[in-house]
Formats: C-alpha cells, sequence, structure tokens
C-alpha cells in the first residue's frame, strides 16, 4: 500500500464520516464540528493526491489550495458559529426547527 | 467615448471597486449609502466598458498583477459572463437605490447590510470573471457566506433558523464542488479551465468529479429535491436582500454549473453524461410544476415570491436535455434569456412585496386591501415583474420561453413543452391572486406608512427592465457570441489566448463522445462546427 492510497482512504473516510455526522447529528455545534471533518478529509486529498514524480520537489500547488481551503474553513467556522450563538440567544434552541414544527 | 481604459482594466475593476467599497463602508459606516451608490454606479460603468471590449476585441483574458498561471489569478470574460455581469450590475444598482429607503425604517440593520451586499458583489463579479476552477471555489464561499450572513440580517427567530440552514447547506455545497477541484487536479495536474478542458479524458476521475460537483452546485442552486432551504431563506430575509438572494445568487451558481457542463464535460461521452442532462431535466420539470404549485398555496406574499424561484430555477435546467443535440444552442440561449429576465423581474417583485410590507406592515396576501390605488408604481412593477415570470410577450420571460419551446418543438420534446407552457399558466395563476387581493378592500380599512418613491421607482425600472429585455435580441446576440461560449468548449479560445494552440481539430474530433457523434452525423450542423474550426487560429 503506497502512501498515495493511504492519504486517500483517510481523505475518504473523514469525508464519510464528516457527511454523516452532517445530516444525522441535530446539534448546530456537531453539525459545525462534522462540516470541519469533511473540510479535513478534502484537504487530505488535496494535498496527499498531488501528482508528484518520484524523488523530486512536492508540487507547491495544492499546498497553497489547501492553505487558502483552512483560511476559508476558519472564516466559515466562524460565522456559523456565531449564528449559532445569535439563533440561541434569540429562541433558547441550538438545534434547526424542523419543516414540521413550523408555526 | 475615448479608450483610456482596456477590457483589462475594466475587468479587473469589476472584482476591486466593489471590493474596496466594501472595506470602505465597514470602516465609515456613516457614508455607506453614498458610498454603495457611487460602487454601484462605478460598477455598472465598469460591465459596460467590458462588453464595448468584448465586442471590439473579443473574449478577453487577463494575468492579474502578472503572474499568470498556475499560481497566479487569471480572469476570463466572454459572451455568457458579460451577459450575466450585465444583469447583476442591473439590479444591484436597482436595489443599491431601493436599499437607503428600506434601511431608514430599519437602522440596526443598515449598519451591515452595505459591506455584506459590497462583498457579495465582489464574490458574483469575481466568480463570472475567474478562468481556474480553485479561485471559482474561493468566490463560491465568499458568496455563500456573505449571503448567509445577510439572510440574518433582521435577527428574527425565523431568519436566524433559515439563515443557519442555508449556510450549512451552502458550505456542504462548496465542500462537494472543492471534492471535485482536488480529484481533477489529481488526474490532470491543473486547475485552469481551459488547460483542464484540453486534458479531460471520459475515466473514473472525470465521472466521479462529474457527479460530486454537480450535486454540490444543484444544491446550491436550489434545483428540485435540493429546494428545501430556499422559501423559508428568501422569505425571511429583509426585501432587498430576498431580491439579491433571488435575483443573483442562485445564478452565480448555475452559470458555474453550466460553465463546468459546456467546457469540461458535455463532450466526455459516456453514460453518464448522456443521461445526466436527461436527469437534469426531469428534476427541472418537476421542479417547475411544483414549485408553482407551491407558490399558488402560500399566504404570504414573499413566501409565494420565493416557491415561484423554485419554479423559475427549474425552467433553468429544462435546457440540459434539449441542448445536448444542437448546435445552434438554441436552448442555451433560451436558458440564458430566462435567467435574465428571472433576474430582473424576480428582483423587482420582491422590492415590491418589501415595499407592500413596508407599507402595511404585513405581508399577509389576503390582507393587501386595496394596494393597487394607495401604490400603484409598486403594484405596476409587481405586474410587469410578473408577467415576465409568466412569459407574456414582449417581456424577457416571453423571448426566453418561446426560445426553449422553439427547440422543444423541432426535437419532438412535446412533455418538456407541455411542461413550459403549464408553468407560464400556473404562474399567471399566482401572479393574478395576488393582483386580485391587490384590487380589494378588506372588512377593516387599514392604515399604510409612506413608502419613499426611490423604493417604488427602483422596482418599476428594474420591471420595465425585464420587459425591455424582449426587446434586446438584436444586440444582446452580438455579445452572447462573444467567444462563442455555446458553440464549442472554452478551452480552446483559451488556449489560443493562451498561445498553446496545438491541435485543437484533432482534440475536438478525438474528444467527441456520443453526444458530439449524433451532432457530426447531422450535415449542416458538422459544416457549422468544421467552418469555426477553420477560422479560429
Amino acid at each position: 500500500m503506497n502512501s498515495v492510497l493511504v492519504f486517500a482512504l483517510a481523505g475518504v473516510g473523514l469525508i464519510g464520516l464528516g457527511l454523516y455526522g452532517l445530516l444525522v447529528q441535530r446539534h448546530l455545534l456537531r453539525k459545525v464540528l462534522a462540516f470541519n471533518v469533511i473540510s479535513s478529509g478534502i484537504f487530505l486529498l488535496l494535498a496527499g493526491l498531488a501528482r508528484r514524480a518520484p524523488g523530486a520537489e512536492p508540487d507547491p500547488v495544492p499546498q497553497a489550495m489547501v492553505l487558502t481551503g483552512i483560511v476559508v474553513a476558519v472564516a466559515a467556522t466562524a460565522l456559523a458559529l456565531a449564528m449559532m450563538l445569535a439563533l440561541r440567544s434569540a429562541t433558547g434552541r441550538t438545534r434547526l426547527k424542523d419543516h414540521g414544527d413550523e408555526d | 467615448m475615448p479608450m483610456l481604459l482596456s477590457g483589462a482594466d475594466w475587468a479587473t475593476a469589476l472584482v476591486f471597486v466593489p471590493l474596496l467599497a466594501a472595506l470602505a463602508c465597514f470602516l465609515v459606516p456613516r457614508a455607506a449609502g453614498w458610498l454603495g451608490l457611487l460602487a454601484a454606479l462605478l460598477i455598472l460603468l465598469a460591465t459596460l466598458g467590458l462588453v464595448q471590449g468584448l465586442l471590439a476585441d473579443g473574449p478577453l483574458r487577463v494575468a492579474v498583477g502578472g503572474w499568470g498561471a498556475p499560481l497566479g489569478i487569471d480572469l476570463w470574460a466572454d459572451g455568457l459572463s458579460a451577459a450575466l455581469l450585465l444583469m447583476t450590475s442591473l439590479v444591484g444598482l436597482g436595489v443599491s437605490v431601493y436599499a437607503p429607503g428600506y434601511f431608514a425604517a430599519h437602522p440596526e440593520q443598515r449598519r451591515w447590510f452595505w459591506p455584506l451586499w459590497l462583498l457579495l458583489w465582489t464574490a458574483l463579479n469575481g466568480l463570472y470573471l475567474s478562468a481556474d476552477l480553485f479561485n471559482l471555489y474561493v468566490m463560491l464561499e465568499v458568496l455563500g457566506l456573505s449571503a448567509a450572513a445577510l439572510t440574518a440580517l433582521s435577527g428574527s427567530a425565523t431568519a436566524l433558523n433559515a439563515a443557519m440552514r442555508y449556510l450549512l447547506v451552502s458550505l456542504l455545497g462548496s465542500a462537494a464542488y472543492l471534492l471535485g477541484v482536488a480529484l481533477l487536479y489529481h488526474g490532470y495536474g491543473t486547475v485552469d479551465i481551459a488547460l483542464l478542458g484540453e486534458r479531460i479524458e471520459a475515466g473514473a476521475v472525470a465521472t466521479t468529479a462529474l457527479l460530486v460537483m454537480s450535486t454540490g452546485l444543484l444544491l446550491k442552486t436550489a434545483l428540485l429535491p435540493f429546494h428545501f432551504w430556499l422559501p423559508p431563506a428568501h422569505g425571511s430575509a429583509p426585501a432587498p436582500v430576498s431580491a439579491l438572494l433571488s435575483a443573483l445568487v442562485i445564478k452565480a451558481s448555475f452559470y458555474l454549473l453550466l460553465r463546468l457542463w459546456l467546457d469540461l464535460f458535455s463532450g466526455l461521452g459516456g453514460l453518464l453524461s448522456a443521461l445526466l442532462p436527461e436527469l437534469l431535466g426531469l428534476l427541472g420539470a418537476a421542479a417547475v410544476l411544483w414549485g408553482s404549485v407551491q407558490a399558488l398555496r402560500q399566504r404570504r406574499l414573499k413566501l409565494l415570491i420565493a416557491y415561484s424561484t423554485v419554479a423559475q430555477i427549474g425552467y433553468l435546467f429544462l435546457a440540459f436535455p434539449l441542448a445536448g443535440a444542437q448546435v445552434n444552442a438554441l436552448a442555451w440561449r433560451a436558458v440564458l434569456y430566462l435567467a435574465l429576465a428571472h433576474g430582473l423581474a424576480k428582483a423587482a417583485m420582491f422590492l415590491s412585496a418589501g415595499s407592500l410590507l413596508q407599507f402595511a406592515g404585513h405581508d399577509r396576501i389576503a390582507d393587501l386591501d386595496r394596494a393597487v390605488q394607495r401604490l400603484p408604481l409598486t403594484l405596476t412593477a409587481f405586474v410587469l415583474g410578473g408577467i415576465s415570470i409568466m412569459g407574456l410577450p414582449p417581456s424577457g420571460g416571453f423571448v426566453g420561453k418561446w426560445l426553449l419551446l422553439e427547440s422543444a418543438f423541432t426535437q419532438g420534446r412535446w412533455g418538456l413543452a407541455i411542461v413550459v407552457l403549464l408553468g407560464g399558466v400556473l404562474a399567471a395563476g399566482y401572479v393574478f391572486k395576488v393582483v386580485g387581493y391587490a384590487f380589494t378592500p378588506t372588512e377593516i380599512a387599514q392604515e399604510g406608512e409612506a413608502v419613499p418613491l426611490t423604493m417604488q421607482w427602483s422596482a418599476l425600472l428594474l420591471a420595465f427592465g425585464a420587459i425591455l429585455l424582449g426587446f434586446s435580441a438584436p444586440w444582446l446576440w452580438p455579445l452572447l457570441e462573444v467567444g462563442a461560449p455555446f458553440m464549442q468548449p472554452v478551452a480552446e479560445i483559451g488556449m489560443a489566448a493562451l498561445k498553446e494552440i496545438g491541435a485543437i481539430p484533432a482534440a475536438v474530433v478525438t474528444g467527441s463522445g456520443m453526444l458530439e457523434a449524433e451532432i457530426l452525423a447531422g450535415s449542416e450542423v458538422g459544416t457549422g462546427r468544421e467552418t469555426w474550426i477553420g477560422a479560429a487560429p
């Protein structure tokens, strides 16, 4: 098993785990964390799968992309957490209201 | 006009002007209204400059700061991007004129509206101008984050709930898109759309990338099974924001999907490339019918308009099954016309709904209480927008639906034609439902608040724009021809711009799959394509 395959499988595993969390967990904090797990999986894929010749310098482009992606994910997480807190102070809930119980 | 600035300068200005204005509005909130309006005018000017440049010199590729691919950021503009940029700047100007009046009644929201809206505008312009997939991802995220924040602007429990759901959906959508970018980079070693179009070939990597990227973008575009987040978000946001979300934000992810399909995936061939357009068409048809019926059932005006958006999104996807076998790209033009007309008309309708809401303090359709006599300009704007949504002549919506029908008839796709017509009839139903109540007095007469004239006129002018779009074909057609976005993959022209033309005719022939083989089987079609290839270098 070469390193690329390890990275790829770990990345896919993380994405699956995060997707499951995002869809199944109801607490918003857990959803936000699940999104971060998905992002980590994608970053792992991006950096691990980048094409590289054996022995040559690693390709800098995917690393630049992962760095940008991390910045984006941090900003998104901050906004999601702020919005979650605002939702809690407005309604006292930390989960989304379902379509079934709309007023 | 003397050409002091080139097309490249205008394109760069389209990204930098809203970005700098957003920062300025954040730093100097007191001047935000004027700064925003000034930025809107400058952006319109830059868009017109870019359009003029494109018409004179053809498609444009700019290496920002002289860096160039792979590490630099390249901008790319052709007829498709220019048409959407033009619509964005018109709607943007209309909303920027409307907003000061609206937020005078909601001063606590005004502070955040301007920076967020200008940031949203930066992302829209950047998205329409980006030449590489990763830059598109960043723009998509900026767009999603600023749109979700704008949705939450009113701070009410309903709005926060809707905004939170929208944010999570939007983040999942862009994560799926980024996964596709990672796969494509792994497979082909580049994220530049032009280079990718040259290198991409059928296989597991391309298929998986196509699947995850389209799922992500469909989630963001709110096509039928993924539409669940749209009505609460668009219905509970402040009116100017609803107008922006419905008219502009949805179009951006649709544009990206269209761009990917046209430039990367449509030529791949194989089972998926044949089935996906049919599936999208089916979902689109279901969205048209289901969204329209839901719109008819709504009791609140803004939710009605939001469900109408669900239906109109469906129309955009009807073109996928129709465009496969047509080289003159009638269906693509039809759909672009529908997208532009929907942008102007839906902005006008949401802005009118905002004026009615401000006037009466509620948006219950049954209690509109003679709104027609008391806010005649606003109701006119709503009805004119509605005419374009229904697809009555001479509006832009009419031209779009006419082209779509023509395309369906010539291919004998009667089912799709019936959906187009039925959607129009249902739209007439929900527009006239509102108009009917607006003529009817309620039992208890209601007092109204004054609505500033800027709010009424900006909605009315946007609605006029949607109608005038019906007459604009003579000058919109040549613009759409720039770079021939619907005729052949952008890769070929992009490569010309990169001065790396090699085996373009060979690539077209070898890269063609089932659908293109069908195209080439028709003699007329085949000659059209060959003529162009001959003329290209």
